[in-house]
């Protein structure tokens, strides 16, 4: 160390040699890395839904009280049953909505008639997220049809720690980390639904519009990964 | 009520077999006035990285407030109030997550792993409190971190722990450091996270087996001043180390130490270092020996350690989430479980072959294997350097602090006399061996 009067002795040289080395590979590891490709883009914990098998670890190995996963409706896959293995248990006594008749622990599946068609009724199921409790109960009976349900991980309510307990426990690795700009992850089965519904729509309100022109053609020919993320997210 | 129950069986059968067959899916209905909604999610703007900003600032500001107050101001008061402070938001407001003790391990994964992205913050959270550390002392330590927050606020009634278990005890932060970066590196785990004793309270929820650690380690901390930060800590190991560097430290005496030694029992820590004596000469021939067999020991130590964590391949590989699988599927293939797990029956679902599986378990493991070796020839040198520095004959005038084990809490500060003096609780001090007499006129701080 210095002695305090301005003069340095051998070991005061050579620590404070030691100590520029030191904050200059520190300094030069933080930028390598920050810089590294120029990919330092925040992340947060997400599950794959074609690898989840709905167990019930989100329900309880969440550090939150209520855990941060919740279920997700894809309603382009959905078939909007009447008789649906995701709201009804295997045993109802009748199909409506009565507490007995309900698979959901909760309650937080809404079922809502929509309409009769060639004697067929319709219903539209919308999850709750307040009631949600990640049993994934709804989404192992979904998956016996179309497996329209999944869980995704609420990334406003996830406390997104270093090393999230339910990727922990989760027993087929289905938790990633995400880019935080683009954090939802749809199934393949999902994902092919939503893009044929997409092109649908887009169909129709071209047609429905005399001059959409080259436009509609370029959004349609945008056919990468991004495409449908980014209308997903719009 | 029984055809509904019957045609529910006649649709689970039929939707059993589509799903083996072929993913024949119930075609979405086109209504004629409603139309598919979209699913909702919450809204992806940045406001996470604001936040985890948030706390790298929170952070450099704690570090350059401790500073101040352990350095400059010298006030025991300031450092505790800080650390309740960073105890309440860093703890329990932000949960303790993402911290600098953690942030060893992103970066070990970032550095081994190509395709590991890690956060800007965790990278600045990781690299902050380091850098201050080569310029302040580990004053990091005495009031920012809120797992040291805890055992100081838990430290009630700490006893001196003998010197040969401290220094014995100390060497398992540097095993555990190493366990962390092989745990982190090859993808394992995240040890330092899932042990983390006191995240569990600032969440208010573990596992039991959590909570049990976190109160054994509470109790512990009534007694043994900061267990986690002194035995434990892998991030307080290198700042430890970081520390022997530090341009400026925490000192006892503000000026010139007279030597009352009253300081030497005020530190719960064991960090006090008494002047030295300059030895006879026989004692220092012993000295000398003693240091020429802790440097011909080194090697060898590094040797056995590498021959003997290389042996460890089975339990340290039996951490890795795709090694656990690939056993627990070969077991069950030869009969010699009962049952299957969660696990295994999802990956005979997949339709992946089991070979798959094996090979590129067997890939994992002979890569931490290899990575065992590293671990025991790293464990090695640690001891092999324990016994080097214990070795070494140090040249101390004064009572000083060891700048590694300093956490700067300040507690040595309201014993020393000079420090008194220069408060003006006291007259000003005659100049050698007679501060004996002058008692501290505050014998308990905070």
């Amino acid at each position: 160390m210095a002695d305090g009067k301005g003069n340095i002795d051998r070991r005061g040289f050579v620590s404070g040699c030691a100590r520029v080395l030191g904050a200059i590979g520190l300094g030069g590891l933080a930028s390598a890395l920050a810089l590294r490709k120029g990919r330092t883009v925040d992340e947060v914990w997400q599950i794959q839904p074609d690898h989840c098998i709905a167990c019930d670890k989100c329900q309880t190995h969440c550090v939150l009280d209520v855990s941060a996963v919740k279920c997700v409706q894809c309603f382009a896959l959905c078939g909007y049953c009447d008789v649906c293995t995701g709201y009804f248990p295997t045993k109802y006594d009748a199909l409506d909505t009565g507490a007995e008749n309900q698979l959901c622990p909760t309650g937080a599946i809404t079922r809502k008639f929509v309409e009769q068609k060639a004697g067929t009724r319709y219903f539209e199921y919308t999850i709750d997220e307040s009631l949600c409790i990640a049993c994934g109960k709804c989404v192992t009976g979904c998956r016996l049809m179309n497996g329209s349900l999944y869980l995704q991980v609420r990334y406003d309510r996830c406390l997104n720690c270093n090393e999230c307990s339910i990727a922990v426990a989760c027993p087929t690795q289905a938790f990633r980390r995400v880019p935080a700009s683009r954090p939802n992850l749809l199934g393949r089965a999902a994902h092919e639904a939503e893009e044929a519904l997409a092109r649908k729509q887009a169909a129709v309100a071209s047609s429905g519009r005399p001059c959409a022109g080259w436009h509609a053609l370029r959004n349609e020919g945008r056919g990468g990964p991004d495409g449908p993320a980014e209308a997903r997210q719009a | 009520m029984r055809t509904f129950q019957a045609l529910l069986g006649l649709v689970l059968v039929a939707a059993a077999a589509q799903a083996v067959f072929a993913a024949a899916l119930i075609p979405t209905p086109e209504f004629t006035g409603h139309p598919i909604p979209t699913a909702e999610h919450p809204d992806p703007v940045a406001r996470l990285p604001l936040r985890d900003w948030l706390d790298v600032a929170a952070v450099a500001a704690g570090i350059a407030l401790a500073s101040y107050f352990a350095l400059r101001r010298r006030t025991r008061r300031g450092l505790f109030l800080l650390a309740v402070v960073s105890l309440a938001w860093l703890g329990f407001w932000r949960k303790g997550c993402i911290c600098p003790i953690g942030a060893i391990q992103n970066i070990t994964l970032a550095l081994f792993d190509r395709f590991y992205v890690v956060p800007a913050a965790a990278v600045v959270m990781f690299v902050l409190p380091l850098v201050a550390t080569l310029f302040f002392g580990r004053t990091f330590c005495a009031a920012v971190c809120p797992l040291g927050a805890v055992q100081e606020l838990a430290a009630v009634r700490p006893i001196r722990v003998p010197v040969w278990l401290d220094h014995a005890l100390g060497l398992l932060a540097y095993v555990y450091l190493g366990a962390a970066v092989l745990f982190a590196a090859t993808g394992s785990a995240f040890v330092i996270c899932r042990y983390d004793p006191f995240v569990g309270l600032f969440r208010l929820s573990a596992g039991l087996d959590m909570l049990v650690f976190s109160g054994v380690m509470l109790v512990i901390g009534m007694f043994v001043g900061r267990p986690y930060c002194r035995y434990l800590c892998p991030y307080g190991a290198i700042l430890g180390w970081l520390a022997h560097l530090s341009r400026r430290h925490v000192r006892i005496p503000p000026e010139e130490c007279i030597q009352c030694r009253l300081c030497e029992e005020s530190c719960p820590y064991g960090a006090i270092r008494e002047p030295t004596v300059t030895p006879p000469a026989g004692k220092l021939r012993r000295g000398r020996r003693r240091l020429t067999v802790a440097l011909i020991l080194l090697p060898v130590l590094i040797a056995v350690g590498a021959i003997l964590g290389r042996r460890l391949e089975a339990p340290l590989a039996g951490v890795h989430p795709t090694v656990q699988l690939a056993e627990q599927m070969w077991l069950e293939s030869r009969g010699l479980v009962e049952g299957t797990t969660e696990a295994s029956e999802a990956f005979r679902n997949s339709g992946r072959p089991p070979e798959s599986l094996y090979a590129e378990a067997r890939t994992l493991s002979h890569r931490i294997g290899l990575a065992g070796g590293w671990l025991g020839a790293w464990v090695g040198l640690v001891f092999g350097l324990k016994l080097i520095h214990l070795a070494i004959r140090r040249r101390r005038t004064g009572y000083q602090p060891d700048p590694a084990r300093c956490v700067a809490c300040g507690r040595c500060f309201w014993y020393c006399p000079g420090e008194q003096a220069r408060r003006g609780w006291i007259e000003g001090l005659a100049p050698k061996g007679t501060g004996r007499t002058n008692e501290p006129r505050r014998a308990e701080d905070v």
